[in-house]
């Protein structure tokens, strides 16, 4: 991928998040995600209706790839299916983690590709899925 | 100064986080070898020829804390893991035991997590209260704050001597003198002043003082307790085993041994000890008085080069230590710091463990900058050179 595009887009989604807006309605699964360094901070809200997502937002802080790697992961989510949301999800880590993934499930989610290179970040671009995974799980149950 | 001592400026870096740790010397990382190639027996056991010099090393180091911060007795000395564990000791082998439902205790909305969360542990197990000495306008703690929010109830007063995000220099021996003519106790966190300005605690007249031996030039995983001979006589230890006991025989018959050693259970970290020993050779050596002042020439050089710098907010432009915490317009402070370390350039960002400050300086995270006195002013010139322009930083930044 050019890093140019690659830069643009992760700089889009950091500068106009999409989906970034707090939720007060009770039909929205709320869980929090931060990392150890004690400063990436975003909450995300979650409607799950007849087991598709409906619906995801999120606030809080965090660094433009946190931020970026949220946005892009919902805007990939809304409207998949519980599998088909828990297939993306290990896509990404599979990508992060430098193991085989498929560049088609992850649609825009490539642009972390060369995450790896900076281990530092990694815990980053996975923040957004440390809580969604929690929600996932609890819902399954 | 002095940078040849540092093996670690031998790489490519420009390290600005000092507040977290700072660089040990070689005489330092030679001291902890020689320890475990020559003489690397336990302490206060053994009646052979090595056991008998590590004794020698690790009681020596004692004298030298003792001298280095003037406490009057060798007895006031207690080595511990470091800042954190002295404060809990404090606050869970003297205050536990002391304070009752509806005393309070006082702190300040920039005290580090190691200063709020043994105090907030005694407020859920004895009722104790929290109260907080409100800060000024550059978020300093002033005398006047500190007299009008004493309280009768007020028992101890908890401050860092310097903090770690404001970088403020606590005027301890003017709000010891109060407290204790209100029979107050102080305990002074001395964990980023240890190695940057002189310390007398006699002077001062604290009754308790932690630090960390790894921010001032000596080896991790080691700290001390200091607290006046009277007052420690009454901790009660809260690790108990090896080394501290004088004898026992059944769950009745207890007898711990004197001070120090009654506090200090288990083999130390005698190699940290001996070391941190010779970190207070170093630094006197340069001189603490020599550190203090050049540390803030330096600061004074960084902070009005970036006040120039339009699209930098300095959260403490007044500030009497190495410490400077900023914010890029727009940026977060993380990525800033991620574009920094493209350069080799090491600061730290976010909270810096003070949760409870962002409602206070109403910045959530910023970038640190700590420096000591092997930071140079050309560092500082790399440093501002990389944040003039805005846009090399958002480009660079991911």
């Amino acid at each position: 991928m050019d890093e140019n595009v690659r830069r643009e887009i992760i700089l889009d989604h950091y500068q106009n998040p999409k989906n970034k807006e707090t939720v007060e309605d009770a039909r929205y699964i709320k869980a929090n995600s931060n990392n150890e360094s004690c400063i990436d901070n975003i909450n995300l809200y979650i409607l799950i209706e007849e087991g598709i997502i409906k619906d995801i937002k999120f606030d809080g802080e965090a660094c433009a790839i946190s931020t970026s790697s949220t946005s892009i992961m919902i805007t990939n989510l809304i409207g998949k299916t519980i599998k088909e949301a828990q297939e993306y999800i290990d896509c990404f880590d599979a990508m992060i983690n430098e193991r085989e993934y498929s560049e088609e499930v992850l649609k825009e989610g490539i642009v972390y590709n060369t995450i790896y290179k900076q281990g530092n970040r990694k815990t980053c671009a996975l923040l957004p899925y440390k809580g969604i995974r929690k929600v996932l799980e609890e819902y399954e149950k | 100064m002095n940078r040849e001592d540092f093996p670690m400026l031998a790489q490519d870096i420009v390290y600005f986080d000092n507040g977290a740790t700072t660089l040990k010397p070689k005489c330092v990382i030679d001291k902890t070898v020689e320890y475990y190639s020559e003489y690397g027996a336990s302490s206060h056991r053994g009646d052979y020829d090595i056991a008998y010099k590590v004794d020698q090393e690790y009681e020596g180091a004692r004298d030298k804390v003792r001298n280095f911060i003037h406490a009057k007795y060798l007895e006031e000395i207690i080595f511990t893991a470091g800042s954190t564990e002295s404060l809990n000791l404090i606050a869970s082998g003297f205050f536990k035991k002391l304070l009752e439902p509806g005393d309070e205790v006082l702190i300040t909305k920039s005290e580090h997590a190691s200063n709020v969360l043994p105090w907030f542990s005694l407020a859920n197990t004895n009722g104790i209260k929290i109260g907080y000495i409100p800060l000024d306008d550059n978020h300093y703690v002033t005398l006047d704050n500190v007299k009008k929010s004493v309280t009768p109830n007020t028992k101890v007063i908890s401050l860092a001597y310097i903090t770690n995000v404001i970088g403020d220099i606590r005027p301890i021996k003017e709000i010891v003198e109060f407290a204790h003519q209100n029979n107050i106790f102080v305990v002074v966190d001395a964990a980023q002043s240890i190695g940057h300005i002189k310390t007398d605690v006699q002077d001062l007249d604290v009754d308790f003082m932690a630090f960390s031996a790894h921010k001032m030039c000596g080896p991790t995983g080691v700290g001390v307790l200091y607290g006046k001979k009277e007052l420690l006589e009454e901790v009660e230890p809260f690790i108990l085993g090896g080394g501290m006991n004088e004898s026992f025989d059944n769950e009745h018959e207890v007898y711990y041994k004197e001070l120090p050693t009654r506090l200090e259970a288990g083999t130390p970290n005698i190699a940290g000890v001996i070391a941190l020993g010779s970190a207070i050779d170093y630094l006197e050596s340069i001189g603490l008085d020599n550190i203090a002042m050049y540390e803030k020439d330096l600061r004074k050089y960084l902070v009005d080069r970036l006040l120039t710098i339009p699209h930098i907010d300095i959260i403490n432009i007044e500030s009497d230590s190495g410490i400077v915490s900023f914010n890029i317009t727009d940026i977060f402070s993380q990525d800033v710091a991620y574009y920094l370390n493209k350069y080799n350039i090491c600061v730290r960002a976010g909270n810096h463990c003070a949760k409870i400050l962002k409602k206070e300086v109403g910045v959530h995270n910023t970038i640190r900058v700590s420096l000591y006195f092997y930071n140079t002013v050309e560092e500082v010139d790399m440093l501002v050179e990389l944040l003039l322009d805005k846009d090399k930083i958002l480009k660079e930044m991911l």
